[in-house]
């Protein structure tokens, strides 16, 4: 069963407090996401780490029920 | 098992420069993120082994353990993960990627 924005948001959030983050339904289609993610928490991290902490926020969903989220992290806006 | 799989995966991104883990082939993607990353090499004009996930499925699950990341496709450049399709893609545009390349002293056609 394919996740809403709102869940992808909290469980962003849950995992990363202080993130700042807003979701694209990208086709309308309830499967494919764009999240555009900004926390302090990204400071000082290479591209693959930071989308390391949102997938663990993801705890596992990337790839299952969430095929399509596309992520786009920043330390700053 | 798990470690012949690994010692597969890395055979393969030790021997060659570049690797794309994908769904489908260079020729013929078969997902979009993965065509994105295709694409985003054949402009760049750099040479890279693609390994078709879909044949493999010891592959598809081993190299998500490999690199503790969930998706496909995955870019290695010289034996280092570089990232998946979101990645790439912004790298590219912020010329990152071509930094990346000319620093491992892999060449590549154009500067794009």
């Amino acid at each position: 069963m394919a996740m809403t924005g709102q869940e992808i948001i909290d469980l962003i959030r849950a995992g990363i407090p202080d993130a700042d983050v807003r979701i694209e339904d990208l086709r309308g289609d309830g499967d494919h996401y764009a999240a555009h993610i900004v926390s302090p928490s990204f400071k000082g991290l290479s591209r693959v780490q930071q989308h390391q902490l949102v997938y663990a926020a993801l705890k596992g969903k990337m790839g299952m029920e969430l095929h399509a989220l596309s992520i786009h992290t920043a330390a700053a806006k | 098992m798990e470690n012949i799989i690994f010692e597969r995966i890395k055979k393969d991104i030790e021997t060659n420069d570049v690797v794309l883990f994908m769904k489908g082939t260079a020729a013929f993607p078969q997902c979009g993120f993965s065509a994105a990353v295709v694409q985003v090499l054949s402009q760049l004009g750099v040479p890279f082994k693609d390994i078709n996930v879909l044949e493999d499925a010891a592959i598809r699950q081993g190299i998500k353990d490999f690199t503790q990341w969930p998706t496909i496709p995955q870019l290695y450049v010289k034996g280092e993960f570089v990232g998946g399709c979101d990645i790439v893609r912004e790298m590219f545009v912020a010329g990152e990627l071509q930094e990346l390349l000319k620093e491992k002293g892999v060449s590549f056609k154009n500067a794009a």
